[in-house]
């Protein structure tokens, strides 16, 4: 007999933990798995036991806010947990996942998946060498571990993430050599009406880009990286100016570094909800392809919500709510008394998603950006497969993701496709004279994390087996 | 120099120290901290070359995600951005 719970779910950021605090509220035995030792999320990650004390951050104050409701709740949290495989059996969830080492299952009657993000960091010369690491990266280092990312940093990238990035950098006793961004003052100008409901953080913003204006940081907006050099390590950027649809122009300008932070956009993490049947759409206001699910989570799997960036990139404010939304909705399925009609939750819901999507317009990549991607620009990072081999593979024929990946290998490697496959799509898109919309991701198979035999197998003596006598001849 | 944001650095608080060895190398880190970390702190980025055309990788995504930070201890592979440091702990990079 394995574990059962009532709702289950998958993260623990602004999104899962939210939905578990409110299926919890309503009398369900809820459970919620995470990666991560305590419950944040990407945005709210806690900080590590290695920071004894640290001046607090906006981020560090709502994260412990957060962790404290569940602390209150009757939730059950699993962490340091990774789901790589979820199976419906009758009438009955099974997750599995790995903790210490090891395979475990619970089951649930209902599933919540509130999986988050993911970063999409632009191929560009020069991006596998030591020393780069995604915006995304950063910031979990900055959080958790309060670690600058080298010590002279050049911080790349588009929407509100360089910003933030660099003056963490700053904050945290690094040095920020420039910020370059394809985004122009102009893009963000155009942002501003659907910022003015979060006034807090556009202040935010204004410090931030004031602060490194005043220490006399270079920002090269329209600008993006256009290579990375260095032997083992990063030690020089070559920056060069982009047209108004992101393709490099002109002449490029050195700029000396011993780390790069880049990345541009965030998409949905749709692997599991794609696993389980739920069709994906592209809509790339919301970050590009995203799982089928109405606002209060609900899709057309019977006892399967999606919350939170899962399910469309609308930022924090707009994932909390939603996770609500959901765990209501999830808490009605169990028990139907629960009353999950809740206007003023949808209201403020539609609110923060506007602000959240207007960050998602200025993050996402451009078409002339895929010009960055020379012939021999590294596409799939676990295999070294070049943006030609990419191209041969399509000139043979192969116009899907899923025939380029049987093809070349591009994406079988141990990071499961997660670092290539979006721009896989883009040049399949671009050699088919194809929308992108056209292309669709390739089909996600399990393990959804990567799962080492060890973990599957448990450890054993070979002495131990059990082998039975042949059967005699 | 006027700083809206001022350098707190000197006000974070680390635990105690611990050491452990990075092939050849002691590197130094704070209790509880990912050997990712510790790395990076002394300098270290280059942690494997890549299998298929040798070139050096070091951390990418540092969520545990990519798989380009993983080193061998006691022979099994590991994210270091997801592997505490101990004490005496003994880390192989993966480089040729």
């Amino acid at each position: 007999m394995i574990k059962t719970c009532d709702v289950a779910i998958i993260g623990a950021g602004p999104a899962g933990a939210n939905a578990g605090i409110m299926a919890a509220s309503q009398g369900c035995h809820t459970i919620i798995i995470d990666e991560q030792a305590m419950p944040g999320g990407q945005i709210w990650r806690a900080k590590s036991e290695a920071i004894k004390s640290a001046p607090m951050t906006p981020e560090i104050i709502d994260g412990d806010k957060l962790r404290v409701s569940i602390a209150e709740s009757n939730l059950t949290h699993i962490a340091n947990a990774k789901v790589w495989q979820i199976e419906r059996e009758l009438d009955e969830w099974v997750l599995h996942f790995i903790i210490n080492g090891r395979s475990e299952k619970i089951g649930a009657k209902v599933l919540i998946l509130a999986t988050g993000a993911r970063e999409y960091v632009q191929p560009t010369p020069g991006w596998t060498l030591p020393g780069v690491i995604g915006l995304a990266g950063a910031t979990a280092l900055m959080k958790r571990d309060l670690l600058t990312p080298g010590k002279r940093t050049v911080v790349s990238g588009t929407g509100p993430l360089v910003f933030f990035v660099a003056s963490e950098i700053r904050r945290l006793g690094g040095e920020v050599a420039a910020i370059v961004t394809p985004n122009s003052r102009a893009d963000w100008l155009r942002a501003l009406p659907s910022m003015s409901y979060r006034t807090d953080l556009l202040r935010r913003g204004f410090v931030w880009v004031a602060d490194l204006l005043l220490a006399g940081i270079p920002i090269f907006w329209r600008h993006a990286i256009k290579q990375i050099d260095g032997e083992t390590k990063v030690h020089s950027v070559k920056v060069s100016k982009v047209s108004s649809d992101w393709s490099p122009k002109g002449p490029a300008r050195l700029i000396e570094a011993d780390s790069v932070c880049t990345g541009h956009g965030l998409q949905a993490a749709s692997d599991a909800s794609q696993l389980l049947g739920i069709d994906v759409k592209y809509q790339l206001e919301l970050g590009g392809w995203v799982p089928e699910v109405e606002e209060d989570g609900i899709t057309k799997i019977n006892g399967l919500f999606i919350c939170g960036d899962g399910a469309g990139i609308r930022g924090a404010a707009a994932a909390e709510i939603q996770g609500k939304l959901a765990g209501l909705s999830a808490a009605k399925s169990i028990r139907p008394e629960v009353n999950s009609s809740n206007s003023t939750l949808l209201n403020s819901y539609r609110r923060a998603s506007r602000f959240g999507m207007a960050m998602t317009r200025l993050s996402i990549p451009r078409k002339g950006f895929q010009k960055l991607i020379t012939q021999e620009t590294i596409v799939c990072r676990c295999e070294s497969l070049r943006r030609c081999d990419i191209e041969n593979e399509i000139e043979t024929g192969a116009a899907t993701t899923n025939a380029v990946k049987s093809g070349s290998r591009a994406g079988m490697g141990p990071c499961g496709g997660k670092y290539c496959q979006s721009t896989i799509a883009k040049i399949i898109a671009d050699r088919e004279n194809q929308s992108e919309e056209k292309i669709a991701p390739p089909t996600p198979r399990p393990p959804l994390r990567p799962v080492s035999a060890s973990a599957l197998s448990g450890e054993f003596e070979y002495t131990d087996l059990q082998i039975p006598k042949p059967a005699p001849l | 120099m006027i700083r809206l944001i001022p350098n707190s650095a000197n006000q974070i608080k680390r635990a105690e120290e611990i050491c452990f060895k990075f092939d050849d190398q002691l590197i130094k880190a704070h209790k509880g901290e990912t050997i990712l970390v510790a790395l990076m702190k002394n300098g270290i980025h280059h942690l494997r070359d890549a299998p298929t055309d040798g070139k050096p990788r070091g951390a990418f995504c540092c969520m545990g995600l990519c798989q380009e930070c993983v080193v061998a201890v006691g022979g099994k592979l590991v994210e270091s951005c997801e592997t505490i440091a101990t004490d005496g702990l003994i880390v192989q990079s993966l480089r040729h």
